[in-house]
This record gives C-alpha cells, structure tokens and sequence, in this order.
C-alpha cells in the first residue's frame, strides 16, 4: 500500500514541486497541533484556572520581559498564546471540516441526482443554484445566522452557536458541488458501463454512488480543498465580525477580533500570532488545492 | 434587440419578486411581529386588535401582495430597534457604501487591467511571475486581515492616513458625500483598497487569461503580418475583444463587491449598508434584514441590466443580428 503510494503519479509530482512540499508540511504540522492541543499545549484556554491575569500581556520570548513559559506570550487574560492559537486552530478546522463535509454529501447528493434524473427534479435543482449564486456566500451565512438568531429563543443561542455556524457555512458553500456533480454525472450517465448497469436492473441508488461517483471524484476532490479553505476563512471572516462565536470558545477568527483591541497599544503579538497562523494555515490549503488540480488534470502529466 | 432588452427586464422582475418574496417570508415567519412592537403589558384582546389592524390574519397571497406594493411606493415599515422608517436608516446609509463599492471597482479595474495586459504580453518575465505570485497569496488572506495590516502599516505605523470613519463630508442634496473633500479622500483610500484587492486580481487574471487567448488567434497573427504596429494591435485588435467577457464577470462581482463591503466597514468603521446590516442581524432586526436584502438585489438586477446594454454597445455583431 505505503510501496503503492511512494510510486503513483500524485506522489513523483509532489517530490517535483517544492512549493506543494511545503504548503502540505504546513498544513500537516497545524492539522496536527491542533488535534493533539490538549496533549501540545501547556494551558487550557477554556478553563479559567489554568492562567493567571497575574502573566497578562506577556510579550514573546525573544523581547525584554519574555518568559519561556509562554514562547510568543500571553493576551490580557494571561492566557499562553500558543494554547490560545491551537485551540483556536482545532474549533476553526473542526467547523471548517464540517460544513465542508455537509456542503459536499449535500451538492454532491443533489448533483448526482439532478444529473442522474434531469428533466424537472434537475430544473428545480439548478433553479435554488442559481439563486443561491446570485448571493454572495458571505450574505448568505450571514442571512441565516440572522435568521438562527430570531427563530431560536435566546437562552439557547450559546449552545447552539458552533452547530448554526456550521451549517450557516455548509449552505453557502454547497452550489459548487452540486454543478459539478451535476455535470459530470451528465457525461457519465451515457458511457456504456453505466447504460450496461442501469440495463442489468441495478437500483438507481447503487448506478450513482457504486458506478457513476467514484468516476468524478477527480474534480469534486479538488473543490473540497477550496471549499475547505473557503469555509474556513468564511468562519474566521464570521467570528471576526463578532456574529459567530462569543468571546470564550475563540476560533481563530475571535482571537484575532479581540487583538485588534490592541492594534494601537504595543502588544502586537495579541493580534499578529493568529493573523499569521490563520494566514499560513488557508495559504497552505490552497496551494494544496492548485497542485491537486494539477495532478488530476491529464494533460499535464 | 427589443426583444432581447424585454425578456431581461422580464427576468429582472422575476427576480426581484423571488427577493421580495424572501424579505416578506423573513418579516413573517422569523419572530412574531406583534410581539416585537407590544410590551408585556399588552392585553391579549390589544395585540388581537393589533393584529387585525396590520392585516396579520389576511390570506397569505394578499399580505404579499400589499407588502409588495408598500415596497414599490417606498414604504419599507419601520425598525424594530430604533423605531425609525427603515426607507430614510437605509438612505442616509446608501451614499457612503455605493462610494466605496464605485470608488473600489475603479480601482481594481485601473490597477487590474493594466497589469492582465502586461502579464499576458510578457507572460516569461521576472515582474510577472512576481505578480502572479503576490496575487495568490493575496486571494488566500481574507479581506478582515487585508484591512487590519493596511490599517496597521499606514495608519498606526506611519501614520499618514485615517483608519475608521469617513472623514469630511459634503451635503449635496440628500446626498452625503465624502468625495470632494481632501479629508474624505483620505478616509477613503484605505478601505477602497482594502474592498477592491480581491476584484483586483480576479480581473487581472481574468483579461491576462483572455488576452493570451485572444493573441493566438487567427486574426491578429494576420494583423501582426499586415505590419500593424504593435500598441494598436495589443490595445485596438486583441484587448477590445477581451472585453465581452471581462465585462460580465465585473457586472457579477459588483454584487460581491456590495456583500464584501459587509466586512470593510466592519473593519474601518465604515457608516455605510453594511454596518447597518451588521446591526441589524446583532439585534435581530428584521426589518432592516429585510429591506438591505431588497435593495442589495435591487442594485444587483440594475447592474446586470446595464452590463446587457452594454454588450450592445460593445459588441457590433448584436446591432447587426437585428438589422439583418
């Protein structure tokens, strides 16, 4: 298996590119921060015992005043920046990999029909697509987070808050899947190995996620890593603006809400810690996402 | 061509009433209207009057119906939160978001064109792979973060430029505008960037895209051998016809552009739309949810008209298709 992979196609072309090297190293090391947070960090951001205000604006290790408990220092509450960013990192990816996988098994399941069907179900489905592009993604999870908020009795909103974020996300992001979907079942649906499936009498079910998915999952593939990238930024862009989550569950979009606080006093690193890792974090998934459009595009090879 | 025009603005109308239709189901369904302008006091023989009054218990097609007429007169109802007429929240709000929207498209379009032609006729060169390289990382950071390193490096850093509000303005008519001041400039320039960065490098990729395809065609391979000197061949021959293209793609951002301006605002204290739309979801304002949608779309159903005018303009093979 491990032999298999080391000799593929996917795998000569990331040892060519420095750039994918890179950009998958990245994404590894802060994937990886951020599942192992509670092992990594030395602090629990969440729990309010674990830090004292006594270590409050600590400035990295390398400037005057640094301490090495805390390598690139504290925020006001005197929390570990480092613990802050990966448990940050691991709420971000959580929601961001979530809507990812909503929006994708929803596009995907409305694209493979609507393509497998046609005809009206198709229509109607292309119908809600359009209208749903015509909408800019950011407005749309804002509508529906709007929309949360007011249907929602108000005791309830905390808990509930990372579920609407996700699915706010999730619905603003699914329109891509379903055309592509969509268009590829329609190639597919005319080859001969699915008219011989449909002509032995298998269930229509079975034709589209046995036979026809596994044949466009090159393209859809890609869209997952742009989608991901784009659902994290949107998660972040949503926090940021003060609309997604509150202040003591920061994503890494809250904790770059609460450093602008301090764009003007000298803590610089309240807010530029983050920022960057936030920033190194979508970078790296979208060269990611370039080099996998590469390698399923066959006339590059 | 008549027919063509027609048929738009027959799809223009469709859409707007799917909007409308969108706002009017908001306003309806998402809380109870009645209970967000009664207090707890109220009797329940009150709010049934109330609710009588306002024709809450018509059928639903005929509430529509009047909710949409109130629209086309200009009576988009009153803000839960401030008690004010949502119509004169949303206009006094309007000039500062469409002069930032304008003044950003500009910008993307006098940078971004430019530099799709340059990178597109020197597509080998040291200063092009360097754009294209600034402009992948550029699509990568989120607009927020854009705003917060502009705002940190000319306005806290250097100190040259405002960082949040409009600076001066000029009344004219009902028209607040911040564009004929030199403070208003300079409020201006940072979050006009900030908005336009994405635009910038979409429309630079998308006429360096068009540009290579047009320059292996047919036509200018013959131009190029009539001896047509090269500034009107790049400019007259091949950039006019990228324009067809380039065109619709900017007539879609515009919208973008307006749902983009959400987050500038936020992030330069920008008193425009957006801001308001922001403070409208914080407080569950449905109202002014509602009418901001409208309008938005409204704008956006203007715009894509104006870009199929355009086309004609443009494009001489549709004058012709209707002389012949």
């Amino acid at each position: 298996m491990l032999a298999r992979f080391w000799h593929s196609d996917g795998f000569w072309m990331l040892r060519r590119s420095p750039a994918a090297m890179i950009a998958g190293l990245v994404a590894f090391l802060v994937i990886a921060g951020a599942v192992f947070a509670p092992w990594i960090a030395s602090t629990d951001p969440y729990d309010l015992a674990s830090f004292s205000l006594m270590d409050g604006l600590l400035p990295p290790v390398w400037q005057d005043g640094g301490m090495a408990q805390f390598p690139l220092g504290t925020d006001d509450q005197g929390r570990d920046m480092i613990s802050a960013i990966l448990y940050g990192a691991r709420l971000s990816l959580l929601i961001g990999l979530m809507a990812m996988v909503i929006a994708t098994v929803l596009g995907v399941g409305l694209g493979l029909a609507a393509g497998y069907y046609g005809g009206r179900f198709d229509a109607i489905v292309m119908r809600i697509a359009d209208v749903q592009l015509a909408l800019p993604a950011i407005l749309t999870a804002l509508l529906i987070d709007g929309i949360a908020r007011g249907v929602l009795p108000s005791e309830m909103h905390g808990d509930v808050r990372v579920a609407v974020l996700t699915l706010a996300i999730a619905l603003s992001l699914w329109v891509n899947f379903a055309r592509t979907a969509r268009a590829s079942t329609f190639v597919e649906r005319n080859k001969e190995y699915v008219q011989a499936a449909m002509i032995m009498g298998q269930h229509p079910l079975r034709v589209m996620f046995r036979h026809i998915l596994p044949n466009i999952l090159g393209p859809l593939l890609v869209i997952m890593t742009v989608d991901l990238a784009s659902a994290i930024l949107l998660e972040a862009t949503l926090s940021f603006l003060g609309i997604g989550l509150p202040a003591d569950s920061p994503s890494l979009g809250t904790l770059i809400r609460i450093g602008m606080q301090f764009l003007l006093s000298g803590e610089w690193w309240i807010l530029w810690v983050p920022t960057l890792f936030l920033i190194a974090l979508v970078v790296s998934i979208n060269l990611l996402g370039d080099f996998l459009r590469d390698v399923f595009n066959p006339r590059l090879h | 061509m008549v027919y063509f025009i027609l048929k738009r603005l027959f799809q223009s109308i469709f859409v707007m009433l799917a909007v409308a239709f969108l706002s009017f189901s908001l306003f309806r369904f998402v809380g109870d209207p009645v209970s967000q302008m009664t207090g707890v006091e109220t009797t329940v023989e009150d709010r049934e009057r109330l609710r009588e009054e306002l024709g809450l218990n018509d059928p639903f097609l005929f509430q529509f119906a009047r909710f949409t007429g109130d629209l086309l007169q200009g009576d988009f109802g009153y803000s839960y939160r401030t008690r004010q007429p949502v119509a004169e929240m949303i206009a006094d709000r309007i000039p500062a978001t469409l002069e930032l929207g304008t003044v950003a498209l500009i910008i993307s379009l006098l940078v971004g064109i430019p530099a799709g032609v340059y990178t597109a006729l020197n597509p080998r060169g040291f200063v092009t792979q360097s754009i294209l390289l600034t402009t992948l990382v550029g699509v990568s950071i989120p607009t927020f973060v854009i705003g917060i390193m502009l705002i940190f490096l000319f306005g806290v850093q250097l100190g040259w430029l405002p960082t949040f509000g409009r600076g001066g303005t000029v009344q004219i008519g009902g028209w607040t505008s911040s564009l004929f001041t030199v403070e208003g400039w300079r409020a201006l320039i940072l979050p006009a960037f900030t908005l336009g960065v994405y635009q910038l490098t979409l429309t630079m990729r998308l006429v360096r895209a068009e540009m290579m395809e047009v320059m292996r065609s047919d036509y200018i391979l013959f131009a190029t051998a009539r001896g047509i000197p090269w500034r009107r061949l790049h400019f007259r021959h091949a950039l006019a016809n990228t324009m067809v293209p380039v065109i619709t793609i900017i007539g879609l951002q515009f919208g973008g552009v307006i749902a983009f301006s959400i987050v500038t605002e936020s992030v330069f204290q920008w008193p425009g739309m957006g801001l308001l739309f922001l403070e409208s979801i914080r407080f569950v304002d449905i109202p002014v949810m509602g009418v901001y949608l409208v309008v938005i779309a409204f704008f956006f159903v203007l715009v894509n008209l104006a870009v199929d005018l355009l086309y004609i303009a443009i494009d001489p093979r549709l004058r012709v298709k209707e002389a012949a």
